[in-house]
């Protein structure tokens, strides 16, 4: 028998059996469209320290091939987005995105995080959305702390996906989380089993309950008629160590994201990790930048044009790294970095922000670009356009000491 | 309700065991946490210490390879080197990881290893740089388990002033604004308040405790001094350590040069504090029996805290005696940690097949499951530990992710695998809800059924 028909008609079964999303406590009557809005936001965070200046080159600085030998060797005219920039290579499949005016960057902003350089404290900065560390000890995401400030949140509002915790995400307001990683495998018999030592115990139960529909919508099969050769061979496939599955892993994040976003969720964050590029960068940044280009292709599809018409994709990354390539053919850490942003929501096909310039005098202690401008004030913007949300809120809560300024009017 | 051996090795050990003795009492309970430490010593793992060879080596091989590569040299055989340093260490700490799940599963001590993995959770750390983060068990080796049973200002004073701690909490950078150090580097150094402000926000007092930002302020500069390199070991600096006295909670510590025993003198009276006494016993009762536990309860742990200056077999054995304890309508559900070490125990798997395992084995059925299951291992969220809330552990990947370990791992943990309904028995004990007993006799197939019994919400809770 088809696998997958079998599969499809089971999970009308599992409905039956009680798995139906109505019956879920975590999800309200409340519709969302009258609180959140139509209106999605998504943030990825680039886990390493992002080269910013190789995946969008600053040919029109003509001190830029100067400074990086190996990594500026050649410059491909189709990927020039304007006489100022081109794109990395590996993001070609991105240029169609620009064009049509979905794509933009932010260039040389930083988080308020100095000196020390440690992708370890630059993260928790960057997550936290603080000046600093260790000041009142902030133990929460400002990805969290806007939702706090929004009306309407339930459990379905916001996802946090993949394998890596985020401190995003993490604090009082509800988040889903799920990583496509999880396998649900179970035999429709053994679900019913379970369902029935769960009877007394609500807890376990919702939470089964939800496992079962997220298990189901992340692109593989969870329940399996029967506990026969096709569940012992999902299970098998599920349990590959992780190297062997990395190639689609983004991509699944991504759909998954997507398929949440378009039904109720408005919020979903994940990380693209692998960007910490100090040797041979040429070679190490590629499966990065396609994971980026993959990542962003899968939302749009996947979201649809509708919805991805209401989207923000924020990406952001802990540091950018020196303007010197190193001796190793690659980049080490350094301070201001870039932000990209996408979505059909969004005024793209703009390098937003000022340029310091390269030449040595205008880099940050003579080795790294320096940073023009908070990337959390450009956060601020593509949030408060996309939520509404309160001035006063934002620069206080979401990114305490931040100081929003005037509108750059991010989104359309 | 009282003493119970069933609950003893669910609530308070690593669970039954087909194949281990359940303790008899609470007084043998805690008389075995004073004997000497039989799990480690049959399990054993390395002490931190005796990594400071490893540390000069590789980071000598790392200095090599830089000057190799500036001066356009061949570096190949001094990156091949630093890889089989790094392999033989990744090695090891799966090694230890294995090692404290058997442990657990083969302890006749199992209230011990709870401890263990309480203590390390109350003082969280984690190593930050490619080799520290290997490191994890050997801190809890040295700073943990020799004094999980003693006073806990030897605790206290064992774990925060450990190399492991001063490297996560920044302390090592931590110098005194008027220190001999300062004055001769001017503005690139200061202090550093992080290890001040954890110890009493987290350690001792408890974060509402009744202490101010001048209070944190001081303790830093009463740190001072705390230091380590990997060629001296743990040293006090005084160079580094910020002259005069300091006032914490109201009381003068040190004179004109700082000393460790003043470190020493203000860690011994935050540990005997009231607040402290009352925090700990909370955190405690909550870990062991509920996610809000019964006032009495608590009010008598700290009351014997305080009669004994935090003697913790004492306050242990204030918990084990007090009928809320092993109350049947409280308890937690169990972390990832517990419900894969009890898992392992309840199959009561061999320590040879740890022998036969590659790095991917204990990747794939131990470490990559409890990420998924939202406890990674040695890998706690932050300085405050992993949250104790049942919500925070009842999430639907999580449970997800304990299914899937559940089918797919005893199948290769543990051959031939038992009979599910036999298996009942050897992991509930002779109480068992029909319907789990149903389900082990109704399950399709072995794999299934052994899946549904760890599944159960019996064996899912503490």
């Amino acid at each position: 028998m088809d696998n997958g028909l079998s599969r499809r008609r089971f999970l009308t079964r599992g409905m039956a059996l009680g798995c139906s999303l109505a019956a879920s406590p975590l999800v309200t009557p409340v519709s969302l469209a009258a609180t959140a809005g139509e209106n999605r936001l998504v943030v990825i965070v680039l886990r390493g320290g992002l080269d910013g200046l190789d995946l969008l080159r600053p040919w029109g600085d003509a001190g830029f091939a100067a400074l990086r030998p190996n990594l500026a060797a050649d410059r491909p005219d189709d990927l020039m987005l304007n006489d100022m920039h081109g794109l990395h290579p590996a993001l070609a499949p991105l240029v169609p995105m620009w064009r049509a005016g979905e794509l933009g960057f932010v260039q040389a902003v930083s988080t308020p995080y100095r000196d020390k350089r440690s992708h370890f404290d630059g993260q928790d900065i960057l997550e936290a959305g603080t000046p600093g560390l260790g000041q009142g000890g902030a133990r929460d995401g400002w990805l969290n702390r806007l939702l706090q400030g929004m009306d309407g949140v339930d459990a379905r509002t916001a996802y946090a996906i993949g394998i890596d915790p985020m401190l995003l995400s993490r604090g009082a307001a509800p988040v889903s989380s799920w990583t496509p990683e999880v396998d649900m495998v179970l035999s429709a018999p053994g679900l019913a089993l379970m369902q029935g030592m769960y009877e007394g115990d609500p807890d376990m139960a919702a939470a089964l309950r939800e496992a079962v529909v997220l298990a189901e919508s992340d692109g593989d099969a969870a329940i399996f008629e029967a506990a026969d050769g096709d569940m012992m061979q999902a299970l098998a496939d599920d349990t590959q160590p992780a190297g062997a599955r990395a190639g689609k892993r983004h991509v699944q994040v991504a759909e998954f994201a997507a398929r949440q976003l378009a039904a109720d969720a408005r919020i979903a964050c994940f990380s693209i990790g692998g960007w910490d590029s100090h040797r041979k960068q040429r070679n190490t940044l590629n499966g990065p930048m396609r994971s980026l280009a993959d990542t962003l292709t899968a939302l749009r599809d996947g979201l649809g044009a509708v919805s991805w018409g209401r989207t923000t994709v924020v990406a952001v990354t802990e540091f950018g790294r020196t303007v010197r390539e190193n001796g190793t053919q690659g980049t080490d850490h350094g301070t201001g970095g870039m932000m990209l942003l996408a979505g059909g929501a969004l005024r793209g096909g703009a390098v937003h922000g000022k340029w310091p310039g390269l030449d040595e005098a205008d880099l940050y202690q003579r080795r790294d670009l320096m940073p023009m401008d908070d990337v959390r004030r450009w956060a601020g913007w593509a949030i408060r356009s996309s939520f509404g949300i309160d001035k006063g809120y934002l620069e206080r809560v979401v990114f305490p000491g931040m100081t929003l300024g005037g509108d750059p009017g991010l989104l359309l | 309700m009282s003493f119970d051996p069933v609950m003893a090795e669910t609530r308070f050990g690593c669970g039954l065991s087909p194949k281990v003795p359940r303790p008899q009492a609470v007084d043998a309970m805690i008389a075995r946490l004073k004997e000497p430490d039989a799990a480690a010593l049959e399990f054993p793992v390395a002490q931190f210490d005796t990594f400071r060879d490893t540390f000069e080596t590789y980071t000598a091989l790392n200095r090599e390879r830089r000057r190799l590569d500036d001066a356009g040299g061949e570096s190949a055989g001094v990156r091949e080197e630093a890889k089989q340093l790094m392999q033989s260490m990744r090695r090891r700490n799966l090694e230890w990881a294995w090692q404290a799940m058997m442990r657990c599963t083969w302890t006749r001590d199992g209230f011990r290893e709870r401890l263990a993995f309480f203590w390390f959770d109350h003082f969280a750390a984690y190593g930050k740089g490619r080799l520290y983060k290997l490191l994890g068990s050997t801190y809890v080796e040295e700073a943990i388990r020799p004094n999980l049973a003693r006073k806990f200002e030897d605790l206290l004073i064992a774990a925060a002033t450990h190399p492991f701690m001063l490297l996560f909490l920044d302390q090592r950078s931590s110098v005194g604004p008027n220190s001999a150090v300062a004055q001769k580097k001017g503005g690139t150094t200061g202090l550093n308040e992080n290890l001040a402000r954890e110890v009493l926000e987290l350690h001792t007092l408890g974060v509402g405790g009744p202490y101010s930002q001048d209070d944190v302020r001081q303790l830093a500069e009463l740190f001072t001094g705390l230091s380590w390199n990997y060629r001296k070991g743990f040293r006090y600096l005084e160079s580094r350590s910020e002259p005069g006295a300091e006032t914490v909670l109201g009381k003068r510590y040190g004179g004109a040069d700082g000393s460790l025993e003043d470190i020493h003198a203000v860690l011994r009276d935050l540990a005997r504090h009231p607040v402290t006494a009352r925090h700990l016993s909370t955190k405690l009762a909550r870990h062991f029996v509920a996610d809000t536990p019964p006032e009495p309860l608590v009010a008598a742990m700290t009351s014997v805290y305080l009669d004994t200056n935090g003697d913790l077999a004492a306050v242990y054995g204030a918990m084990l005696s007090h009928d809320d304890a092993w109350r049947s309508d409280l308890g937690n559900v169990k972390r990832p940690v517990d419900f894969v070490a009890s898992g392992f125990r309840a199959l009561a798997i061999a320590p040879e097949l740890g022998d036969s395992w590659r790095p991917r084995d204990f990747r794939r059925y131990l470490l990559a499951p409890l990420t998924l299951m939202g406890q990674p291992w040695e890998r706690p969220p932050g300085p405050q530990g992993w949250p104790e809330e049942d919500s925070q552990w009842l999430s639907p990947q999580g449970l997800a992710a304990r299914l899937q370990w559940a089918l797919s791992a005893p199948a290769v943990l543990s051959d031939p695998l038992p009979d599910p309904r036999a298996f009942v028995t050897d992991a509930l004990g002779g109480e068992v809800p029909s319907s789990v007993t149903f389900a082990a006799r109704a399950a399709e197939n072995r794999v299934e059924g052994i899946a549904l019994v760890l599944m159960s919400p019996a064996f899912q809770r503490h």
